[in-house]
């Protein structure tokens, strides 16, 4: 035990070290601009977006929940793996066009672009919430894995953790992106070799993956649970191919995902990630499969917590020192999301709220503050979600939040490629898809939870003789596009006023020597 | 820049490839045959991962500017 946390305590204070010094890396004249602070001078090369954007969509919370799922699940949890590979061909030409635009028109955050396309300042505060809404739950998330790590480790109290999310803060503050990206080196890296180690040793030590996967299925075959197994069955079919089809479509409208693409030097740099990122979806695929080798190893969760699962698995099978290693990766792992996260919702909070409806005439200096000071108060707020109020609560957010973020989609990802909507038909559609959606999550319920049980609604409910699921957040979707077609019918219809557009057809396909593009880099924002 | 810039190409057209194949559950939702012991809805699953990163590379070297 107390190898592991010396070995956890050195690795997490040496990168913390690095999150300071990384004010100085790739050095700008002055952090004061969001430009700078937020999106790392805009300057980053294929790899370091790889390890950025790798390191903040592959969370630590993935690595600790995915598994977990398995674990309690089995099939159903790997739509993990479906999920981030059809999400890099889906997103390709979306992500390279929005570089573009953002680059011409020194665009920060998603709502800054629904802004300057649709004109409607509202649709672009409906935006940003959203993005805050669902992006703050998510770090409260990662604070369940550093949990679940201390947990195994014996350490109790909410110091460490507090401690933990301390040093984060200070030097996200002082760093901007910088920061989680060259921490991201160091995560990434600790993941990979024991992850790789994990899958090799473990099975060879539990007697081959043959045995791993007759005891997951005797496992399930023993449990009441309908829905569990190695395999899918009738009903969750359809729910595993929506769940995975739109977390997909979800996964960059995320803010914090879209602030990694953002800080990227030139499309070719976006274009080759999508070929290069699919290296993690293959890893978390060996990682969910540590569901499995727990389930084979005999591993029984911490008080029923299920996300002790693999932490667990690794205390049992590992010697101490590489123990200290993978929690240490675990740990380190949930600081680079935390601290992308916060950023972008601070951004968000800075452009969309602040500069919109505060303090029209902010200087770039004036914005980076606010974004700074911002980013501390998400960051507390995070801390305070975890430690006085359920954990189980930022669970149920975060699954709120993969369906409220996908209403976005209509402004951010088809608004980059046409501007047929009408603000108001897409304000309409919002409300509409919002509405749909939380019905929809209340109304699931399992044998432990009366409301918001998961994000499989029964289709029953809608009176089809079926006992087919479907990720509610999918259907919510398809209710707000036909919100938004209609609602754009009738507003022309009505000849309602619509909102000017600031782009031209050819900020979309801008590249970095385009004289425009560099003419915003030097002069600041908008 | 001289000639205007277009995102217009047929090379486009091969990744609806990996986004549908991938989401066609009867094609992987079966235990026979194994790979290593592993059941086919795993294996399968993650040698879609090749599939994806063959089609993703094959489009970014066609369509890449500035080479």
């Amino acid at each position: 035990m107390t190898t592991e946390i010396v070995i956890f305590t050195i690795l997490f204070l040496l990168v913390s070290g690095m999150g300071f010094v990384a004010a100085r890396w790739r050095r700008a004249d002055d952090l004061a601009s969001l430009h700078e602070w937020g999106l790392g001078g805009r300057s980053f090369g294929s790899w370091i977006t790889w390890f950025l954007v790798g390191g903040d969509l592959y969370t630590a919370y993935t690595f600790v929940a995915v598994p977990a799922l398995l674990f309690g699940a089995g099939a159903m949890g790997f739509f993990a793996v479906p999920y981030t590979v059809v999400v890099y061909p889906l997103v390709m030409l979306v992500l390279i066009r929005l570089w573009s635009v953002s680059h011409v028109h020194g665009l920060v955050t998603p709502a800054d672009f629904v802004r300057a396309r649709f004109g409607s300042p509202t649709l672009a505060l409906l935006v940003a919430i959203t993005g805050i809404v669902a992006t703050m739950p998510y770090i409260a998330l990662q604070l369940v894995g550093i949990e679940a790590v201390l947990k195994t480790m014996g350490v109790t109290g909410d110091l460490p953790l507090i401690i933990a999310f301390a040093i984060l803060a200070a030097y996200t503050y002082q760093s901007g992106l910088r920061a989680p990206a060259l921490i991201a080196f160091v995560k990434d890296s600790l993941i990979y070799i024991v992850i790789l180690a994990a899958v090799i040793y473990i099975p060879a030590k539990l007697g081959g993956w043959s045995s791993i996967f007759a005891a997951a299925q005797a496992k399930f075959e023993a449990t009441p649970a309908p829905g569990d197994g190695v395999l899918l069955n009738a009903g969750n079919q359809l729910q595993y191919v929506t769940l995975a089809l739109g977390s997909a479509l979800a996964l960059f409208l995320y803010p914090h995902s879209v602030t990694g693409v953002l800080a990227s030097r030139d499309r070719n740099v976006i274009k080759r990630n999508m070929s290069a990122l699919p290296a993690y979806s293959f890893l978390l695929g060996l990682i969910a499969l540590l569901g499995y080798m727990a389930i084979a190893a005999g591993v029984t969760p911490i008080g029923k917590d299920s996300n002790t699962v693999v932490p667990l698995l690794f205390d049992k099978m590992f010697p101490d020192w590489f123990a200290g290693v993978a929690f240490a990766a675990i740990g380190i792992g949930a600081l680079v999301p935390a601290a992308i996260m916060s950023i972008a919702a601070a951004n968000l909070f800075t452009r969309n709220i602040y500069r919109e409806y505060l303090r029209r005439d902010a200087t770039d200096a004036q914005e980076a503050r606010v974004s700074k000071i911002t980013s501390l108060v998400v960051k507390v707020g995070a801390v305070l979600c975890i430690l006085l109020i359920d954990p189980q609560f930022s669970i149920d957010l975060q699954l709120i939040g993969g369906v409220i973020i996908l209403q976005t989609l209509p402004s951010v990802a088809l608004g980059l490629f046409t501007r047929w909507f009408h603000r108001a038909g897409l304000i309409a559609g919002w409300v509409g898809g919002m509405g749909a959606g939380m019905v929809m999550l209340y109304n699931i319920s399992s044998p432990t939870h009366a409301h918001f049980a998961g994000s499989g609604f029964p289709l029953s409910q809608l009176g089809l003789d079926t006992k087919m699921t479907i990720y509610a957040g999918f259907l919510a979707l398809i209710v707000n596009l036909v919100v938004a077609v209609l609602g754009t019918f009738l507003a022309r219809a009505l000849r309602a006023a619509d909102g000017p557009d600031a782009t031209r057809p050819d900020d979309y396909t801008a590249d970095k020597d385009d004289p425009r593009v560099h003419e915003v880099e030097t002069s600041g924002s908008t | 820049m001289t000639t205007p810039r277009t995102d217009r190409s047929n090379w486009y057209w091969l990744l609806p490839i990996p986004i549908v194949i991938p989401l066609i559950t009867p094609l992987f939702n079966a235990v026979e045959p194994r790979l290593f012991g592993i059941p086919l809805f795993y294996w399968l699953q993650l040698a879609f991962i090749v599939l994806g990163v063959t089609t993703t590379t094959v489009v970014y070297r066609m369509t890449r500017r500035g080479r």
